[in-house]
């Protein structure tokens, strides 16, 4: 069996703009890789790449042990790509557009049912439906069923959860969760930080740039400094409060808490305590917790910036 | 007077009840959170609270405004901004600055000296004559709830104001959020952040069309024992 994806050294550039700068990774058989970083990062070109739908200029990439750019009629055959925008047939129904796939690859939707099978009996009751007409959740589900008509080998999904509500989204992970185990390989794209926590392993992306390739616990575990959860009644003034404080490293919102990192860790907490007191915030409390994957993406962007 | 107050306000597509009586009240500098799962009306209530729509049946008052008699003054007297549309990305910094100053109707002089003020606060003067295209993300969504609010409006509607954004420009953001809040602007604002929904003071979920819960986060979480709001999220938009 070839290793579905293999990409070194890769970098493509839009005029002055460095899309990507030198992306390495592997993507092992039956694993599910997450592409985490913000819109701007560079993850749609890369995935255009992969699909043999854009060149590099540098660097080589394979998709099971093919070549993108020698072997890209091949790869074309054996890949089901899901890109960023909606880009099935809006005037044709359901189950037209589920038929144009497959005669495309020249399959039928009948022969690789069991593979859909789960996933099309939700969108089943609106087979007769244009697909521009389906809620949002709904074409996605369509475009995943596209996508995997032909039995791919390798399943590229570009931010396929972008827009949708927590709801959906958990049911798409599932989904992703449960084909993986059918052995198909796939690179997911997402802008929302918690869904690395959903993959194998995630490479982290910001400007073009990896900023750590492992799996999602070991991120977290990696990151070694004290850290803590701090709340009070009125969050917006403690929030510039301790902003303000000179021995503060970071104060990010997080939800309904703080977290915030001091440039000494723990021996600056007697003088935050200090610092506070007069301040009297109402209802306050504070507690020590563990890094999450967004606190460990935050922190590898500002070492980035350096 | 609350900046919003509806009463029943309900919109029908044919058979179809898109936003099914839902009534609530909006107060002055309130942040108010507008969640619910795709497809459970969000967007048809925000459309009509914005004058865009008319109501089936109903009531909804808009920053003291009519929506079905005075649509043309709601829309005068918010802003809105959403993360798909809201600058013109071939036209200049100042461009944009201008052209919404003159859809809001800002005199030649307002413009000019509301130009350099924005500028001056978002440290933007050295972009003034950039295009828009060539912005960080981060500024763009910056400026853009910059000339949202250009014309001073009572209240403000974000339409997914983040999605997409890295970490931590999204949470510079909501730095400018609380910062118009606590000069006493409306925001409305919706997001499939559920971390986000904790910033807001009430939240408000919609399920199939009707508002199913409204309180702030920490009631909400006790009213169904849950651990976040991503918790309570989930409870309710699959407990149907």
């Amino acid at each position: 069996m070839e290793t579905p994806i293999v990409v070194q050294d890769v970098h493509k550039s839009f005029g002055k703009v460095k899309a990507l700068h030198d992306i390495s990774f592997t993507v092992n058989e039956g694993e599910l890789f997450g592409l985490i970083g913000p819109d701007g990062a560079g993850k749609s070109t890369l995935f255009r790449i992969l699909t043999t739908l854009l060149l590099a200029d540098k660097g080589q990439a394979t998709v099971n042990g093919l070549d993108v750019v020698k072997d890209y009629k091949a790869i074309r055959k054996i890949v089901g790509y899901m890109p960023g925008r909606f880009s099935l047939y809006q005037d044709l129904t359901v189950q037209e557009n589920l038929d144009f796939f497959a005669t495309i690859f020249n399959t039928t939707v009948a022969a690789n049912y069991e593979l859909i099978e789960e996933i099309y009996v939700q969108i089943a009751p609106f087979k007769d439906r244009p697909a521009g007409k389906l809620s949002g959740g709904m074409k996605q589900k369509l475009a995943l069923c596209c996508a995997l008509v032909h039995k791919p080998v390798v399943l590229f999904l570009d931010e396929p959860t972008t827009g949708v509500d927590p709801v959906s989204r958990k049911e798409f992970w599932e989904m992703l969760q449960r084909l993986r185990k059918k052995g198909i390989a796939i690179l997911v794209s997402t802008p929302y930080m918690d869904e690395a926590m959903l993959c194998d392993r995630v490479a982290l992306i910001q400007n073009g740039r990896l900023l750590e390739i492992d799996t999602p616990q070991h991120i977290i575990e990696q990151y070694n400094k004290p850290m803590w959860a701090v709340h009070a009644k009125r969050m917006y003034p403690l929030i510039q409060d301790l902003r303000s404080f000179p021995e503060t490293e970071s104060c990010y919102a997080f939800g309904e808490y703080l977290h915030l990192t001091l440039k000494h860790g723990e021996a600056d907490l007697d003088k935050l305590q200090a610092y506070l007191q007069p301040k009297g915030h109402e209802e306050f409390s504070m507690h020590p917790i563990q890094a999450g994957i967004e606190d460990c993406f935050m922190e590898l962007m500002k070492s980035e910036k350096v | 007077m609350h900046p919003i107050v509806t009463k029943e306000l309900t919109k029908k597509f044919g058979a179809f009840i898109a936003t099914n009586a839902i009534t609530f009240e909006v107060k002055e500098g309130e942040i108010f959170g507008f969640l619910g799962a795709n497809g459970a009306g969000k967007t048809t209530a925000m459309r009509m609270l914005c004058g865009l729509l008319k109501p089936s049946s109903g009531e909804a008052k808009v920053a003291g405004f009519d929506v079905y008699t005075q649509a043309d003054k709601v829309k005068q007297n918010i802003g809105y901004m959403s993360q798909r549309f809201s600058l013109y990305e071939d036209l200049k910094v100042k461009e944009n600055i201008r052209f919404y100053g003159g859809i809001y109707g800002l005199s030649n002089n307002t413009i000019k000296e509301k130009t350099k003020q924005l500028l001056q606060k978002l440290q933007m003067e050295a972009e003034a004559d950039q295009l828009v295209s060539a912005l960080p993300l981060g500024w763009k969504q910056k400026l853009a709830f910059s000339v949202a609010i250009l014309h001073d409006p009572s209240i403000v509607f974000l339409d997914e104001p983040t999605g997409g954004v890295d970490p931590v420009t999204r949470r510079q953001f909501w730095d400018l959020i609380y910062e118009a809040a606590g000069r006493g602007v409306t925001v409305f604002v919706t997001t499939h952040y559920m971390d986000e929904a904790e910033y807001c003071d009430r939240i408000s979920i919609m399920v199939d069309g009707r508002i199913q819960a409204l309180d702030t986060p920490r009631q909400l979480k006790a009213q169904f024992q849950a651990d976040s709001m991503d918790d309570v999220f989930l409870k309710l938009a699959r407990g149907k």
